[in-house]
């Protein structure tokens, strides 16, 4: 039994992940964007064993109420242990290459609005002693590829403040997580081809719960990744900029 | 992202494109001015082309997969369309209560369930799977979103059960689940020899046992026409020695090459069905999962059948009237150098099905599968239509790809009226098929 704080809870991967914790009777603190959705999720985990879910509409971008948001969860569910922040978006490469409002937006959405909301939890988290940090990478966040870097920045940064939160937080007993999800198969990526490397989010999160419970720190999802990802951030720059990738 | 979409059968083969629907609050992605039809596609558990729309989209509601609320007191459970049977089992069983109805696999989604008005191996006693829907709210191309049940909107509510999806998407239902004291089954299987010992065991049982049905051997011919294994089972009773789910789930993992049914497989795995069991009646106790969907143990079956697919014909025949024309679909089915795996009989009860075009109706139901050997096994089928006409029968539209318009029309005489229902956006290839229109 967790007391969780989900940020993009309508997320595929978040719903997902939600489930596995609410058979064990978990409470929640569900915040997205969609009033609607929200409350279809917030009566699907009721249904299926949450014994407390509280939910709050926001969006990622309102950086002024993430301190309040993190309070809010810590006071609904009488503390906290679990924050996982799985919001994000799936940037138009080209536009983004075309115009920097919109490579910003994203850029926030996908990495500061995640690093903001970390560092208030961390530093709760921090105080008191324990917790779970947990947020959603990405494979593209391991290395550049002209396709989608800005995604991958975003993602990258992500890994790399998270490095960071890790060491700084190993010695106060807070676990650091970083999911790598390779290609899932979710409402984010409908417009996409599938091939044999697709996951379903089932699968996916059947690996983020394991890694949560077994206070893993880096996973990569399924776990094929990892060799993949080995492979490909060892390709020297000077052969790896030639590919088109 | 067209080969997730087949039915169930593999036939017809037809390259589908989907739209994935996520959420219930949302408007369906379809265009005011839409040039095409849509079809709402659940987990593709049909056999034959109810669920497929050639030229057009499917909605694939896999998606729509919540549960919204649930009673544990009253056992009412209302959750989106998408939800298959299995999620409902893994979260009513362990809190005391079960699916009113459950068909022989637990892979359909609860909007499948209801489009096709599916029944199991409780007819006699409870009715079709739509006797237990309480509500649900149907959402129209032009964005109505409808309430309906035996009191709001009722015509609306008969239309859709059994109505083959086309009356709109189904968002969410109620359901009343059923009472149970325990995930074990109390079990007793009987082997018998001829067909009228099938309707012995039937008149015997039905009263004292929730679940009848009977397995087939289907290459015996002569005396031994319509031998099988007659199972009968109820619920157990609280306190049971808990009894394992079936383990080490096996699954066909690609498609393959050429069929694995054919006539020698059938005839070998008819007979050791029939004969395993070494006593002509057996006592136990199983676990619901080996008891109602003992296929589910073998993950895409289907593909045993190879590229051509197969063929189930499933129809219905008047308990006094339709014995002859039960003898001669099976005796044919065994002759007709075509080879069929799997036979199941039923004695239908006499609860009226609510929907308008729902299959289960008083009666005996068999149901074959046949290797498709192309136009001898569509002849043979075409010969047992002919049959079931004349006997006053009826097909079960959701099993089949290949019955004639005439046919159709026939069985199912209040068509016209689910015309009037159909969205106008919404078709299926079985519904141009069958209809012409």
């Amino acid at each position: 039994m967790r007391r969780l704080m989900i940020f993009g809870a309508t997320s595929a991967l978040a719903q997902a992940t939600a489930r596995r914790f609410a058979m064990d009777g978990s409470r929640f603190f569900l915040v997205a964007r969609d009033r609607d959705k929200l409350a279809a999720v917030a009566d699907d985990l009721r249904v299926r064993g949450a014994t407390l879910v509280t939910v709050a509409v926001a969006d990622a971008l309102d950086f002024h109420r993430h301190e309040a948001l993190v309070d809010g969860a810590f006071t609904a569910l009488d503390g906290l242990d679990t924050l996982l922040v799985s919001h994000g978006s799936l940037p138009d490469q080209t536009a983004c290459q075309q115009d920097v409002e919109t490579l910003r937006r994203e850029f926030d959405v996908n990495a500061l609005a995640v690093i903001s909301v970390l560092t208030h939890a961390a530093n709760r988290f921090a105080r008191q002693g324990f917790g779970s940090l947990v947020a959603i990478g990405s494979v593209a966040g391991d290395r550049g590829r002209q396709s989608n870097y800005v995604y991958g920045a975003a993602k990258g940064a992500v890994a790399i403040f998270m490095q960071g939160l890790r060491n700084r937080l190993h010695g106060c007993g807070v676990h650091v997580l970083t999911v790598k999800p390779g290609f899932v198969d979710t409402p984010m990526t409908a417009a996409f081809p599938k091939g044999v490397l697709w996951a379903t989010p089932q699968q996916v999160t059947r690996g983020i719960h394991r890694a949560i419970e077994k206070r893993r720190d880096v996973v990569y999802l399924p776990g094929f990744w990892r060799p993949v990802m080995g492979v490909l951030r060892a390709v020297p720059e000077a052969l790896f900029k030639r590919l088109r990738l | 992202m067209n080969t997730r979409y087949h039915s169930w059968g593999r036939f017809p083969r037809i390259d589908q494109s989907a739209l994935r629907l996520a959420w219930r609050s949302q408007p369906l992605p379809i265009p005011s001015d839409a040039q095409t039809t849509y079809l709402p596609f659940g987990n593709g558990r049909s056999y034959g082309d109810v669920c497929l729309n050639a030229g057009g989209w499917l909605l694939d509601t896999r998606g729509l997969d919540r549960f919204m609320a649930f009673d544990p007191v009253d056992g009412v459970l209302r959750c989106e369309g998408g939800v298959l049977l299995d999620e409902i089992l893994s979260l009513s069983v362990p809190r005391g209560w079960f699916p009113p109805v459950v068909p022989g696999t637990r892979f359909v989604t609860v909007g499948g369930a209801i489009a096709s008005d599916v029944h199991g191996k409780n007819h006699h006693s409870a009715g079709t799977f739509g006797c237990h829907v309480r509500r649900l709210e149907l959402l129209r191309s032009d964005g109505q979103r409808l309430i309906c049940s035996p009191t709001e909107n009722p015509r609306w509510f008969r239309a859709t059960i059994g109505g083959l999806g086309l009356t709109g998407l189904i968002l969410w239902a109620e359901i009343q689940l059923k009472r149970i004291d325990s995930a074990v089954m109390d079990v007793e299987t009987i082997r018998y020899g001829r067909l009228d010992e099938f309707f012995e065991l039937t008149a015997q049982s039905d009263r004292q046992y929730e679940y009848t049905v009977a397995w087939i051997d289907c290459m015996a011919i002569g005396n031994h026409l319509g031998r099988g294994l007659f199972i009968r089972g109820n619920h157990a009773a609280p306190g049971v020695t808990p009894v394992a789910a079936p383990r080490g789930r096996m699954t066909i993992p690609v498609d393959l090459p050429i069929s694995l049914i054919n006539r020698s497989s059938a005839r070998a795995f008819n007979s050791f069905f029939y004969h395993k069991q070494a006593r002509a009646r057996s006592a136990g106790r199983e676990h619901y999962e080996a008891f109602f969907f003992p296929l589910d143990g073998i993950g895409h079956w289907n593909r045993l059948y190879g590229p051509r697919g197969f063929l189930q014909y499933q129809c219905v025949l008047p308990l006094t009237g339709g014995r002859d024309a039960l003898r001669e679909i099976l005796d044919r089915g065994a002759h007709g150098g075509i080879d069929s795996f799997l036979g199941v009989l039923k004695v239908f009860g006499d609860h009226p099905s609510p929907g308008l075009l729902s299959f289960p109706r008083p009666g005996i139901t068999v149901a074959l599968d046949f290797y498709h050997h192309g136009e001898t096994t569509l002849r043979l089928l075409d010969d047992f239509d002919a049959l079931v006409s004349t006997a006053g029968g009826a097909v079960y539209p959701s099993k089949d790809a290949r019955m004639a318009g005439a046919s159709f029309r026939t069985y199912f005489p209040r068509w016209r009226e689910l015309e009037h229902y159909r969205d106008p956006a919404f078709s299926s290839s079985f519904w141009r098929r069958v209809t012409g229109g």
